[in-house]
């Protein structure tokens, strides 16, 4: 097993002699998107004509599905069959595999136990997509229905401990709190939210003989054709996973559902390719979500902010067969000091659909509790939110005390303080008027951890130069396919139009997928660990060929650049050495596992962010007037889709902070959004004025290329950042997110 | 989407006479509204008249020194006409600050006007209303979704109508002209096409089978200021919350109602020499909220008044 100290060395991505690492590079794929020809799943042409599946959601939350007539359904013209719980074929138990935790809340598709409203119960397949919509509304089923919890709200008492999980605390934090001279006990509320990617879940799946090929939407490539393969009850080799093009993710295809499931079951009993795809409310109803947390902050400091007790209690929902914790304390484990400390979970299960992994699980919603109970502590203080942190920065994880690998947070908040203009805010709220607005001024910090997961990658250069990189990674918009592209063009020093990039494929070297902001890092990693492998090759090819400029030379002073491999002065371009040499070309793997030694350091990644917001004293209505952040996340690859990420990270927490939530019907189970005219996530308007800088950073603890993941840290915080501005506009503090004109126009004069 | 015929008219007399000819036909214009809802299958017309094409889409002058926005003038067209914006700005506000520049390209004037309500439970087909299905009930009275009536809401229905235009047009007093079935014509008040919705809140307008709208007249703007604002929950492509036009001493509200809310009580307050906050109060006090609407008492209130003070409309403040 490797070392961190093996990553310090230079490598051709430190050295970055044709700089293109860090450049903002367009996207690989950019123009199959835009112009619309890069087939997503349920575009992928199948090689006979396919059939169409639709599914059918089941009308209450809880209960049995006690008969089903099919009869009218099955006479309706174009029908290829009609399944419901009694006649759906048997499917194989999941999770032996995969992580069973999450692939819980899809096992079995069309199972008669209703546990949440819009559970699938029927499945129709017809010629026609219209023809199968059509009789699916004849498919009659009678339920026998069940109570239901369904209202995190009124279920708070039933909150229980998460099997396995205990409460952290160091020191003694409720004496601490109760002798503390300042204190504030003060309970934040997160709202739920559902992924809504532009991209539904969708199938295309056919069958060959005993093989099944499946191109689907999903974040995971080997989850997903163990999963299928588990279902099937067949071997994983016998199942193909495409997933080349993926229209957002954010978390919530990190697993299969009933399209992956039905499609590769009805492709199999009737001999033809089937497509399946769900509408736009069951991607609500019948996929994850992030559930609402109700957090308890409780802080004691002395006069001068310095923190002694410090408590983050976070209580949240999951579906009642599906646990999942929204682990919203876990941050703030790492982010301040005080000595005596209490973090911890508690989970409340419902009949609702199941809760899941959301772009940032646990710091997107933990950190909208703490980051404003440090700007009402900075207030009763009457100190700078900054110079309350600052007060509280800690020289070593103030939980475990190890090293931070990097933590530049301090520097976040001063850079970002000075190029925003910080000190223009005033401290009393309510006290800058622009027309009729009222302006104010929030920032708040924000930490994500950073990780590494094993992977491999394989790399082959042709007798034409050109390099094809394949990887059983995914890229779910965020910009893989051209990072990848650009650590293996720098590795072997060639132009990037001489690198090709194949992702999403079970059939190649494996990669976890993305999720969790490991992407770059572990499949960069494991293509920069291919990619020297191909040199190590190559310069055996040429030192062992006679023919080649390099023969006998010493493997150790062999260089890339210019497309030419050299000694010296001594060079020949790649594609007439392996063109003469190998003309069948050179392929090697190349793989990367977690040092053995990274958890002995705190690793992070961090930013601060900064909101000017106005509002509208007659609505309540809260408009961003400019946002910034400053962040700190390693080594970055590409400075236009890393900025992506990042400020599309904080759009999502100005929506969190102002639009986007859902609430369930206690009658019913069933969410009151369902579409994106009713699930408001930020439109252009929105975000007028809103930017991000990274600072200089290489993370040599984190993996062989000193990058970390920026996917996630962009959320972290950004809302808090909005509802800090929002009380410094108005005098009034909503912890209740997202703020809301109702919520704000109550809560002004 | 259930399967139907389709037609386009060359003009108004063939394209009432199409309508007339099938059952169950209905007048496609930008299509923005309906074929949502023909996806969904709340609507399930089996037959469209495609009145896209009708030589419907001219602003002129009328002789009274008003406008007339022919039925397929398309919201982008009127919300940018220089004569719009010039003697009607209430009205080109409302226009652009509703749905998004695309839609506004597509959708037309009387298509704006028919555009059906986005209450959380007619959209959801798994709930009962009694607007897709008369005396199904209505899931919206005890529901959770918030953005439902103030005024002359019924037991059978607390559905909004969810335009901006038309409660602009309200406000300026404009007129609709309505074609019929063997060459009839008439015109009737933009106050009284929408119908509050009673025991039949499937029936919206006060429509006849096979009319269709031709154009929307506006009479010469009114003395005083104007203004459209509407608050909603987010910056754009939005519906409205509560929304307010004042045109002189003419107030429209937005959000509140079964139809664009002319608020009469408040007019003769204003008439009566009532400040901005003591007219909306007026028009307030006969509001009937349902509990999670109340919110909308408050908002009007501050949102109307904020305009009339702003129009110059009412004497205090």
């Amino acid at each position: 097993m490797s070392s961190v100290k093996d990553w310090a060395a230079p490598t051709p991505i430190s050295e970055n002699r044709s700089g293109l690492i860090g450049k903002g590079v367009d996207r690989y794929e950019g123009r199959l998107k835009v112009t619309g020809t890069a087939p997503f799943a349920y575009e992928v042409e199948a090689p006979s004509p396919p059939a169409y599946g639709v599914l059918i959601a089941s009308p209450i939350a809880k209960g049995v599905v006690s008969s089903a007539d099919i009869s009218a359904a099955q006479a309706a013209p174009g029908v290829r069959l009609v399944w419901t719980p009694h006649n759906v074929p048997a499917q194989g138990e999941r999770g032996a595999k995969i992580n069973p935790r999450s692939q819980r809340g899809s096992n079995p598709a069309l199972a008669a136990k209703i546990e949440h409203f819009g559970q699938h119960v029927g499945f129709v397949v017809a010629d026609t997509l219209e023809n199968a919509k059509a009789a699916a509304a004849l498919v009659r089923f009678d339920y026998a229905a069940e109570p239901a919890d369904l209202i995190f709200e009124d279920n708070l008492d039933a909150a229980d401990q998460p099997e396995g999980e205990e409460d952290v605390r160091i020191g003694d934090f409720e004496a601490a709190f109760a002798g503390a001279p300042v204190r504030l006990d003060e309970t934040y509320v997160s709202p739920l939210q559902n992924h809504a990617q532009m991209e539904p879940c969708a199938t295309t799946a056919w069958w060959d003989g005993d093989n099944v090929t499946v191109h689907t939407s999903i974040q995971m490539v080997k989850g997903g054709q163990h999963t299928l393969a588990e279902t099937l009850m067949i071997p994983s080799t016998q199942v193909r996973l495409l997933t080349r093009y993926i229209g957002g993710g954010f978390g919530g295809k990190g697993q299969s559902y009933d399209d992956l499931t039905l499609a590769a079951l009805a492709a199999r009993e009737l001999g033809q390719p089937v497509k399946v795809a769900y509408t736009r409310q069951q991607m609500f109803q019948a996929t994850i979500h992030r559930p609402a947390v109700h957090m308890r902050v409780r802080l004691g400091a002395q006069p001068d902010g310095r923190l002694d007790a410090f408590a983050l209690e976070a209580v949240t929902h999951c579906r009642r067969e599906a646990p999942f914790t929204e682990h919203a304390a876990n941050f703030a484990r790492s982010l301040y000091a005080a000595p005596n400390r209490l973090t911890g979970h508690r989970l409340v299960k419902l009949d609702i659909p199941a809760a899941g992994a959301m772009r940032a699980p646990g710091e997107a919603s933990g950190m909208l509790s703490l980051e404003c109970a440090m700007d009402e502590l900075a207030e009763q203080l009457g100190l700078d939110p900054i110079a309350l942190r600052l007060r509280n920065e800690p020289e070593t994880d103030p939980e475990t005390g190890k090293p931070f690998s990097t933590r530049q947070l301090v520097r976040c908040m001063t850079e970002g303080a000075q190029r925003f203009g910080w000190d223009r805010r005033n401290p009393k709220p309510g006290q800058v008027r622009d027309g009729r607005w009222l302006v104010g001024l929030g920032m708040a910090a924000a930490i994500r951890g950073n990780f590494l997961l094993p992977a491999k990658a394989g790399v082959r250069i042709d007798a034409d130069g050109t390099i094809t990189l394949r990887q059983g990674m995914t890229d779910i918009g965020t910009g893989t396919y051209t990072i990848l592209a650009q650590i293996t063009a720098e590795t072997l020093g060639v132009p990037l139009a001489q690198v090709k990039v194949e992702l999403g494929d079970s059939d190649f070297p494996p990669a976890p997928g993305s999720g969790g902001q490991f992407g770059a890092a572990t499949a960069g990693s494991a293509a920069f660990a291919a990619g020297m492998n191909l040199r190590k090759a190559l310069a055996e090819l040429a030192i062992g060929d006679p023919n080649s400029p390099l023969y006998g030379d010493d493997p150790e002073l062999v260089t890339f650049g210019g497309g030419n491999i050299a000694v010296d002065n001594r060079a020949e371009p790649l594609d007439q050495l392996v063109a003469r040499a190998a003309p069948d070309g050179v392929y090697v793997e190349g793989s990367i596992t977690p040092a053995a030694d990274a958890r002995d350091y705190s690793q992070h990644t961090y930013g601060a962010h900064f909101a000017e917001v106005g509002v509208d004293p007659d609505t309540g209505e809260v408009r961003l007037r400019r946002m910034f952040g400053v962040f700190a996340a390693g080594r970055i690859l590409n400075a236009k889709t890393a900025m992506s990420q990042i400020t599309g990270g904080m759009i999502w927490g100005v929506g969190t902070a102002l639009h986007e939530y859902n609430e369930v019907d206690p009658r019913y189970g069933s969410f009151i959004a369902q579409d994106l005219a009713g699930y408001h996530v930020p439109a252009h308007a929105d975000i007028v004025n809103l930017s991000a800088m990274f600072l200089d950073e290489v993370d040599d603890k984190a993996n062989p290329m000193g990058i970390k993941g920026v996917g996630e840290l962009g959320i972290a915080g950004a809302g808090a950042a909005i509802a800090n501005a929002v009380y410094n506009a108005c005098g009034a503090r909503i912890r209740n997110y997202p703020l809301t004109p109702e919520k704000v126009l109550a809560a002004l004069p | 989407m259930k399967p139907f015929t389709y037609e386009r008219p060359a003009d108004v007399t063939e394209a009432l006479a199409m309508a007339a000819a099938v059952p169950g036909a209905r007048f496609l214009a930008g299509g923005t509204n309906l074929v949502d809802l023909m996806k969904l299958q709340i609507e399930q017309p089996t037959h469209l008249v495609d009145v896209s094409r009708l030589p419907l889409g001219q602003i002129e002058e009328t002789a009274e020194g008003g406008l007339r926005l022919g039925a397929t003038t398309s919201n982008s067209q009127v919300a940018a006409d220089a004569k719009v914006r010039a003697r009607y700005p209430a009205l080109a506000q409302a226009i652009l600050s509703g749905a998004s520049g695309q839609l506004r390209n597509k959708a037309t004037t009387a298509g704006n006007l028919l555009q059906r309500t986005r209450c959380a439970y007619f959209y959801d087909t798994t709930k009962p209303c009694n607007k897709r299905q008369p005396g199904a009930g209505c899931a919206a009275i005890g529901g959770i979704y918030a953005n439902t009536a103030i005024f002359g809401a019924s037991q059978a229905c607390i559905a909004t109508h969810p335009s901006d235009m038309a409660v602009a047009m309200s406000a300026l007093d404009a007129q609709v002209e309505i074609a019929g079935p063997g060459g009839r014509a008439r015109a009737i008040a933009l106050e009284d096409l929408h119908r509050l919705p009673g025991e039949t809140p499937h029936i919206e307008t006060t429509l006849e089978p096979g009319e269709m709208i031709t154009a929307v007249v506006l009479p010469p703007p009114p003395p005083g200021g104007q203004i459209y604002r509407k608050a909603r929950e987010r910056a754009s492509y939005a519906f409205a919350i509560g929304s307010v036009a004042v045109a002189g001493g003419k107030v429209a509200l937005g959000a509140v109602a079964h139809k664009p809310w002319r608020a009469r009580v408040a007019e003769q307050a204003l008439a009566g020499g009532a400040g901005p906050a003591e007219a909306m109060a007026a028009e307030l006090a006969s509001a009937q909220p349902d509990g999670h609407n109340d919110f909308k008492l408050k908002l009007m209130a501050r949102l109307g008044a904020a305009c009339l003070t702003t129009t110059g409309a009412g004497s205090d403040q």
